[in-house]
């Protein structure tokens, strides 16, 4: 049964970690802070599988994370609606506005595209910040908790525990669609995209789609993370948080769904533990980058890789 | 089968391919030559919809695909490979070859993320298909490893595989052999006169002069983008034009 | 009337800096082709320095200089980095650069300070009247600075020996190292002019704006766009991308909304990327995609 549904051995350790984690956490900051690296590893994912697969590098993720999230919250705060529901028309408005602004970037070519998606979603941040009538402005609009099927989730645990099922769920699905038709097309389109075409895909479609995706999981997320908060700021939306996310896909590793997850996890916990450091925070944040992308190009989860070889070599030369 | 209708292409003030028109017979090997620059890879990627056409047009079976976008054709039967090898690298072998059943697989995102059995069917289906297919080409043993892995030679026969899988009616190849050693270059010919012409009509761009007068029915022979010529091997080798246009009939008879 | 003259002014003024800020992204793109997302911080790293140096009691002039050194030598500094880099692909090189920003910007927080500096006018704080407008003597400076840069660059890379290989480089790596010309030099010096342009700019800026460590973010941002707008192929492209965002934002933020002014350089580039994605001058030169 294991085979059939693709649970696979690192699945089954990733639910192993999740389980024990709660465990380890000594108070409400540190399930704050599991929280928001299992929720930046969902966008991460999304990002990922954007980057990574389909090829194409979005410097605005942050922004469409944010819009998504600002939207199911004025849904579920000022027009009352149930906040699952916000969060479900949320996704669908996103996924329009990303197939629509799909179309005319997707066709730009490598750093074009970039600058693209970072004009986008800078102009985003702006006018969240700027509209303060809807949005509330720079001070942010104070965000209902998550009430589903009449269940309020109001503690850390409870949170934790959808945000680690959610978890689970997207790389389990993640793993499945590469390995499907789908995922074969995708990794042909970031391979040749002439090869793609002569074998009758519809090239910028997928991308779109691709896009749709991300921007969906982003959306989800971003929501999520609002009403676990109470809280949302146009800070969300930043041009700084989308490089966060980026950063996190590529040092965690490039088109590695795990890769994603160590990247998010990482960058998340990293500047808690870079308090000791107060003001050279930055700077080491800066140095971290730059040395990873210099040693360590294909991300941190190279390592891992490195070091299966490793145990591969010995069980066949032993 | 194809009719090609007095298209032409213009780069600035070049006619890249000027007024050209042939047809095309259900069922056999085609072939164009010219000497380079003749603009045979132009009309190749006017009738794939890599290039719009300036005027003229082109029927697939009275049906006017003139235009029409490359993955389309696809849908329409006519396949095409590439001069410069197109093949996807990170992808295995039978990925690879798997790819070109892309058209008749379910792709659904839902369905592709939850298993369903119509996901595992198809793969199942379609990688035995692919192994059948990389079995005409030897190549079911490196059916795992990544096509960048393998040489030159081996990804050009892939790629025309590939196309096969994509079940055409119409196949272009773009210089399948350019690049290959005589024994590749017999293989692939092979390749072509047997497998491929069984099932599909075959329009061939090629220079290599001794396999087109080998396996070709019928040839058109460019130059400077209009039509020199038109016949069976033996006439076009015998044609006046023609043996000027090449400086020589040492070329034509196969040295 | 008068009021639309004194926002193309103050355009002008802003204009040319997003002009040096974008020559800067240009040069080291058109001789390898990286997008350098630090180029803000090294604008910032020439007007910090300068402030700083000015407070440690240097002189005028000295100070200008030393700035000047210290920034080509972080611009070099970048470029080692880049090729030390194991992996070339474009996003890692923009990661790469992305890193090098933070962490400069890290550093102006650990050497310097989080404050606001500012120096006063190098030119005096006097002003002209020009149609009852006022244009200070600094805006002036700005823009006479900016203009002799321009056609020195455009000098230096069309009509000495040096320039001319760099341009060669630029166009054909591996005939220029058939012609015995040693890329890495010609890489090295590239980065090393972008600096330089760059940390003047910085200082030219820092008495009518002040400066900070976080200052190189959107000014990188922009004169990146304005290096876009403009075409990337040619200096004068950022010239005329500079110019034209400088104006429009100005004319934006007096007359439609102040609030929208830092929007207007994003929207002007998307609009480019998508109806003219060579830029102003893009369609008269040959691009480098």
């Amino acid at each position: 049964m294991l085979k059939r549904y693709n649970i696979n051995n690192q699945i089954l350790i990733l639910t192993g970690i999740l389980i024990i984690v709660p465990f380890l956490l000594q108070n409400d900051f540190h399930f704050e802070i599991a929280i928001l690296a299992i929720l930046n590893a969902l966008i991460c994912i999304g990002l990922n599988l954007l980057m990574g697969y389909a090829g194409q590098v979005s410097l605005g993720h942050g922004a469409f994370a944010g819009l998504g999230a600002y939207i199911s919250v004025i849904l579920s705060s000022n027009y009352e609606l149930n906040p699952l529901l916000s969060i479900f028309i949320a996704v669908m408005i996103m996924a329009v506005l990303a197939f629509i602004i799909s179309k005319p970037i997707l066709n730009l070519k490598g750093h074009y595209l970039a600058m693209a998606t970072l004009g986008i979603g800078i102009i985003i941040s702006i006018v969240l910040e700027v509209e303060e009538e809807f949005t509330g402005g720079s001070d942010g609009m104070s965000v209902d908790s998550l009430v589903v099927f009449g269940y309020e989730f109001s503690d850390s645990i409870s949170w934790y525990i959808l945000c680690a099922v959610l978890l689970v769920f997207t790389i389990w699905a993640f793993e499945n669609l590469i390995n499907s038709p789908f995922g074969r097309l995708l990794r042909s389109i970031h391979d040749s995209e002439k090869a793609a075409d002569s074998v009758g895909i519809d090239v910028s479609h997928y991308k779109s789609i691709v896009f749709v995706i991300s921007v969906v999981i982003a959306t989800i997320a971003g929501s999520l993370y609002a009403f676990f908060s109470g809280f949302i700021s146009p800070q969300e939306a930043s041009f700084s948080h989308s490089i966060e996310l980026v950063v996190m896909v590529v040092l965690g590793g490039l088109g590695r769904v795990y890769g994603a997850l160590f990247g998010a996890v990482i960058l998340t916990t990293l500047p808690q533990l870079l308090t000791a450091f107060e003001d050279y925070e930055t700077l080491v944040f800066g140095v971290i980058i730059i040395l990873v992308m210099i040693f360590m190009p294909k991300g941190i989860v190279s390592l891992f890789d490195k070091v299966v070889k490793k145990k591969e070599q010995n069980s066949a030369s032993s | 089968m194809l009719q090609v209708n007095n298209v032409t292409k213009q780069f600035g003030g070049v006619k890249a391919v000027d007024n050209l028109s042939f047809n095309v017979k259900k069922g056999t090997i085609h072939s164009i030559i010219g000497p380079n620059g003749a603009g045979k890879t132009t009309l190749v990627n006017m009738i794939t919809g890599v290039y719009k056409v300036d005027s003229g047009t082109v029927f697939l079976d009275g049906g006017d695909i003139t235009n029409l976008a490359t993955n389309k054709l696809v849908h329409r039967g006519i396949c095409r490979t590439f001069q410069h090898l197109e093949i996807c690298g990170n992808l295995t072998v039978i990925e690879n070859v798997m790819l070109g059943f892309d058209k008749y697989m379910d792709k659904n995102i839902i369905r592709s993320c939850f298993r369903a059995k119509s996901i595992l069917d198809d793969e199942k289906r379609y990688l035995e298909r692919g192994m059948h297919l990389l079995d005409l080409i030897g190549l079911a043993d490196f059916a795992n490893n990544e096509a960048k892995n393998l040489s030159y030679g081996i990804l050009k026969k892939l790629e025309i595989i590939r196309a096969l899988a994509t079940t055409p009616e119409l196949m272009l190849l773009d210089e399948p052999v350019a690049g290959l050693n005589p024994k590749e270059t017999q293989e692939v010919s092979d390749l072509i006169k047997t497998v491929v012409a069984d099932e599909v009509t075959v329009i061939l761009v090629e220079h290599d002069m001794k396999m087109i007068m080998n396996i070709s029915d019928h040839i058109t022979v460019m130059n400077f983008g209009k039509k020199l010529a038109e016949g069976n091997p033996t006439e076009i080798v015998n044609n006046e034009d023609v043996i000027k246009a090449y400086l020589g009939s040492g070329a034509l008879s196969g040295k | 009337m008068i009021e639309l003259f004194g926002y193309m002014l103050s355009g002008v003024t802003v204009g040319f800096i997003y002009t040096l800020v974008g020559l800067g992204f240009t040069v080291i793109y058109n001789s390898s082709g990286i997008i350098n997302f630090s180029q803000g911080e090294f604008v910032m790293a020439g007007g910090m320095s300068t402030v700083f140096l000015l407070y440690a009691g240097l002189p005028l002039g000295v100070a200008f200089v030393l700035a000047i050194m210290i920034t080509s030598l972080i611009g070099i500094v970048l470029y080692k980095l880049i090729s030390f880099s194991k992996d070339s692909s474009q996003i890692s090189l923009i990661i790469l650069t992305l890193g090098f920003a933070i962490f400069l910007r890290g550093l102006a927080q650990v050497i310097f300070d989080k404050q606001l500096h500012t120096m006063p006018s190098f030119v005096g704080d006097g002003a002209f009247e020009i149609f009852e407008t006022t244009l200070t003597y600094q805006a002036l400076a700005v823009i006479v600075v900016s203009i002799v840069i321009v056609i020195s660059l455009y000098l230096f890379f069309n009509k000495t020996k040096t320039g001319q290989a760099m341009m060669a480089a630029s166009n054909n790596v591996d005939a220029a190292k058939l012609m015995g010309i040693n890329i890495k030099k010609i890489l090295m010096l590239n980065f090393a002019i972008s600096a330089v342009i760059a940390s003047i700019g910085g200082i030219l800026l820092t008495p009518i704006t002040s400066t900070n460590y976080e200052v190189g973010i959107m000014l990188g941002l922009k004169g990146f766009c304005a290096a876009i707008i403009g075409g990337l192929g040619t200096p004068f492209g950022a010239v005329a991308g500079g110019l034209v965002l400088g104006i429009l934002e100005s004319l934006v933020a007096g007359y439609v909304s102040s609030e929208y002014k830092d929007a207007v350089a994003f929207i002007v580039l998307l609009a480019i990327l998508f109806f003219m994605p060579g830029g102003i001058f893009g369609n008269l030169k040959s691009q480098r995609v």
